[in-house]
């Protein structure tokens, strides 16, 4: 028997996943639709963020978690002929707004991508270019190295700061990309499959740095392995990919909820298939 | 039931596409050896010709900066002189200002069609781009001559009043007696490199992966600084490779220089001065030339031959370097 509680059995005890009621709502999806040209990539997204908790999105490939979540910092204005409907506020204001700057706006809600991708510079300069760009310069030292430690990575890297950081580890890598990120102390984290290129081990302290980050920090994670969803969320959103009446493929988000509730007593059907693996 | 294939024919196409992949590296070898051999005998013959003016002038050639090849006047030194110095000046000094000129245009040209323009824009621009490299570069030397020396003999009459009286830098503006000078030249053939380096930057910054140029975005960076934290030191390397071939060209350009820069040997600090280059001089005397003469041309050679060997030697270098402290060890 396939039961949904079962899958709830693979997961580790994450008794620290618990939501937080309390937490205030940092951003809010207000029936966002986003657009590529004319094609209508993911429809009627309502959801919140809630303050230092982690927000998975969940789904098969193709359903939209990307692009939602890309949306979130702006990143989408990027690609030509993207743009929304529906509204994304950040503190109740207007993400999307004709007077908010793009590149303000991703300077308080940064990205950590699906590929470690540091700079083809020292690890030092890798954390300090953020710092720079946002003209600080006092203490950038005492910075760099908080943010590596905030980060786990201080350990492996002190002495030797002024190398490359495309020498270092996969793992490594990642998290010189965290640090990067929380260097410049972002409200927002969104990570775009931070694991998805790293083996177990290092994919294990990305998980364990999450949960540490998610004190100072709101993580809005997605995520293909949903045992990892389960262990590191407070909150998963599950997308899927439908096929409306005119035969267009687009993402629609199925459900929101709590973690647990997600994993152990979806309320919809399609959520209960997809966690139970019956997906298809 | 499916025919079993005959054991035999199968053996024979094996053996017959070992004989293809043999003739194919055959041919790759011989390819890669002739690089070799042609370099050695362009090398080699260009010492061997000029083996007569080592043992006439000897070293004096790449000290002395007099060039008194003939005398007809009789009211000179006893023997011809043949320093190589004043022209070796001159193509260095011709190649830096054209440099100067040509790699921030070039870059600017490449990053605005890489990171800015829309993409009509860019085909176009490429067009143009493209159609300035294919301009014989006689062609540039005649308009430069014609055209350009003359326009900017006021400007060079201006700049000399008014940065002529500051003490070093002064002396680099000198008089213009005519627009045919190290300047001139150095503009000119710049506009014929920038081309080159515009197009291999263009491909250069066109490989940095997205991934790069989105950790950067995602950090809240401007254009200029995703620019700068991403792009350039992704290509550094890359951009370093398209200078050098630029200044290979613009070391080696022969016509163009000759035309512009008319054939005052002499060494000054005056880039307002007429000047002459090595394959300027090469091209120019070969004609009227013998014996001695001839092989303190190809000394000539051999000393373009070299600087460009060095040049690009230097370039390897910085590269090396840049690439291991950007990169890590692997690079």
């Amino acid at each position: 028997m396939t039961s949904v509680t079962s899958i709830s059995t693979l997961i580790p005890g994450n008794a620290s996943a618990m939501p937080t009621s309390s937490a205030r709502t940092v951003m809010q999806l207000t029936d966002v639709s986003v657009f590529y040209g004319a094609y209508e990539a993911v429809r009627g997204t309502t959801m919140p963020i809630r303050e230092h908790q982690i927000t998975a999105m969940i789904g098969p490939s193709g359903c939209g978690k990307s692009t939602v979540l890309r949306s979130l910092n702006r990143m989408n204005d990027l690609i030509n002929g993207a743009r929304i409907q529906g509204t994304i506020t950040f503190h109740d204001q207007d993400l999307y707004a004709p007077n908010v700057d793009p590149i303000q706006v991703r300077r308080r809600i940064g990205m950590v991508f699906q590929k470690p991708n540091p700079f083809p510079k020292s690890i030092y300069e890798n954390v300090a270019y953020g710092l720079r760009i946002n003209g600080i310069k006092d203490n950038l030292d005492g910075r760099v190295e908080k943010a590596l430690r905030d980060a786990a990575l201080w350990d492996e890297v002190k002495g030797k700061l002024n190398t490359s950081g495309l020498a270092l580890s996969g793992g490594q890598q990642q998290r010189l990309c965290i640090a990067r990120a929380i260097a410049v102390q972002p409200e927002v984290i969104l990570m775009d499959e931070p694991c998805s290129a790293l083996d177990p081990i290092a994919t294990g302290k990305i998980e364990d740095l999450m949960h540490e980050l998610s004190r100072t920090f709101t993580i809005v994670i997605v995520t293909h392995n949903m045992q990892q969803a389960a262990r590191v969320s407070h909150y998963t959103a599950f997308f899927t990919a439908e096929v409306d009446d005119k035969q267009v493929r687009h993402g629609r988000l199925v459900e929101f909820n709590d973690t647990g509730r997600i994993f152990t007593n979806p309320n919809d059907k399609r959520t209960e298939d997809y966690i139970t693996g019956r997906f298809g | 039931m499916t025919q079993q294939p005959n054991p035999a024919l199968a053996m024979s196409s094996k053996a017959r596409s070992r004989i293809a992949d043999r003739t194919f590296w055959a041919i790759c070898l011989i390819a890669g050896i002739a690089v070799l051999a042609i370099l050695g005998l362009i090398l080699g013959s260009l010492i061997s010709q000029s083996m007569p003016a080592f043992r006439e002038a000897g070293l004096d050639m790449f000290t002395n900066t007099r060039w008194v090849p003939n005398d007809p006047d009789a009211d000179g030194p006893a023997g011809p002189i043949y320093g190589l110095l004043a022209f070796a000046y001159g193509t260095v000094v011709v190649s830096i200002i054209a440099l100067i000129f040509a790699v921030p245009v070039s870059l600017g040209i490449a990053l605005f069609l890489t990171e800015l323009a829309p993409r009509r824009v860019r085909g176009t621009v490429v067009t143009f781009i493209d159609l300035l490299a294919s301009v014989p570069s006689v062609v540039f030397g005649l308009w430069g001559v014609l055209v350009v020396a003359p326009a900017l003999v006021p400007v060079y009459q201006w700049l000399h009043g008014t940065l002529g009286g500051i003490p070093v830098l002064g002396r680099l503006f000198g008089e213009a007696a005519s627009g045919r000078n190290f300047m001139t030249a150095g503009i000119i053939l710049a506009l014929m490199i920038v081309p080159i380096i515009t197009s291999i930057s263009r491909e250069v910054f066109d490989t940095v992966p997205d991934s790069d140029k989105q950790a950067a975005w995602a950090l809240g960076a401007t254009r200029w600084e995703m620019i700068k934290g991403s792009v350039l030191p992704h290509s550094f390397g890359g951009v370093v490779g398209a200078i050098m071939l630029g200044l290979g060209r613009a070391m080696g350009e022969t016509i163009l220089v000759a035309l512009v820069m008319g054939s005052a040997v002499q060494i000054t600090p005056n880039l307002f001065a007429g000047g002459y280059a090595l394959p300027g001089a090469i091209v120019n005397l070969f004609g009227e030339s013998s014996g001695t003469f001839t092989a303190v041309l190809m000394v000539m050679g051999v000393v373009l031959f070299v600087m460009t060997v060095l040049i690009n030697l230097l370039a390897r270098v910085i590269v090396r370097r840049a690439e291991v402290r950007m990169k890590g060890a692997t690079a």
